[in-house]
């Protein structure tokens, strides 16, 4: 039941951004995209999807939302920061990695989570074990291992533990 | 509007230039490789993002498509990111001599 869920959605996902992509409903089109959406679903049914995790409630999706706008805040950020480093004569970098620690469960969540790490202020996840993530740093400000959580990952976690369980 | 949707895309545009500049230096000046990437990385995202939606200004019509392409660039440009430093980790790529401290290589030379 799960496996044929999970075949469905993704043979729905797939579909959807096929016809977006190609923005027009011919059946040529729709025919071609029938077909490979339908191999490519029955390949990689049983890997992770992107709605798979995702809680279904309408308190999860308000999350959603407001993660989007975090994470667009985040960015903006730390482009900004980014930037103030690199044109800086001195270059005030202050590299490390540092080790910390997620409370998310599922996969899915951790992949968001390690994904919206990289992408803001001077974090990079270069490795994910387990509940742990080791976080590429370019200004180290703490290397315990409960301040850094609080400092790089809390932000993120909020949101993410609402949507994934 | 119809006036001011040109000239706000044409300013998105510029910003979006300027940000894959500032990346660009980034790769310059940066130390090590990991360094490296994370200026890579940031400035590509958001360089990339405001460039599509000057041109989402510029040209509504394509509106649509250019979501698309910025949402698969949000979800792939970080993940080659750490596949890429994770790689080099594990090759034993040489950090900067800035580098304070280094957790994964303590943990992993433990195991």
């Amino acid at each position: 039941m799960k496996k044929l869920l999970n075949f469905l959605l993704l043979f729905a996902t797939l579909l959807l951004f096929w016809v977006w992509l190609n923005g027009s409903l011919a059946a040529d089109v729709l025919i071609i995209g029938v077909i490979s959406a339908f191999i490519i679903a029955l390949l990689f049914r049983d890997s992770l999807a992107v709605f798979s995790g995702l809680n279904p409630t309408p308190r999860a999706l308000g999350y959603s939302v407001l993660y989007v706008f975090f994470f667009i805040k985040e960015l903006i950020k730390s482009n900004i920061s980014l930037a103030a480093i690199v044109l800086s004569p001195k270059l005030p970098i202050n590299p490390g990695i540092v080790k910390v620690r997620t409370r998310l469960k599922s996969p899915m969540g951790r992949l968001l989570l390690a994904n919206s790490i990289t992408l803001t202020p001077g974090t990079l996840t270069v490795e994910l074990e387990g509940e742990w993530l080791y976080i590429h740093w370019v200004t180290v400000e703490s290397t315990d291992i409960n301040a850094a959580t609080a400092r790089i990952v809390a932000g993120f976690e909020q949101y993410l533990e609402v949507m994934y369980d | 509007m119809d006036a001011l949707l040109p000239i706000l895309g044409g300013l998105l545009l510029v910003g979006g230039a300027a940000f894959l500049l500032l990346g660009g230096l980034g790769l310059v000046r940066m130390p090590d490789l990991f360094n490296r990437i994370q200026a890579g990385t940031k400035a590509t995202t958001l360089g990339t993002l405001l460039t599509l939606s000057g041109v989402a200004c510029l040209q509504p019509a394509w509106g649509l498509k250019l979501l698309l392409i910025g949402l698969f660039i949000l979800y792939t440009n970080p993940l080659s990111s750490q596949v890429l430093a994770r790689a080099a980790h594990r090759a034993g790529t040489e950090k900067s001599s800035k580098t304070m401290v280094d957790r994964l290589a303590e943990d992993t030379g433990e195991k």
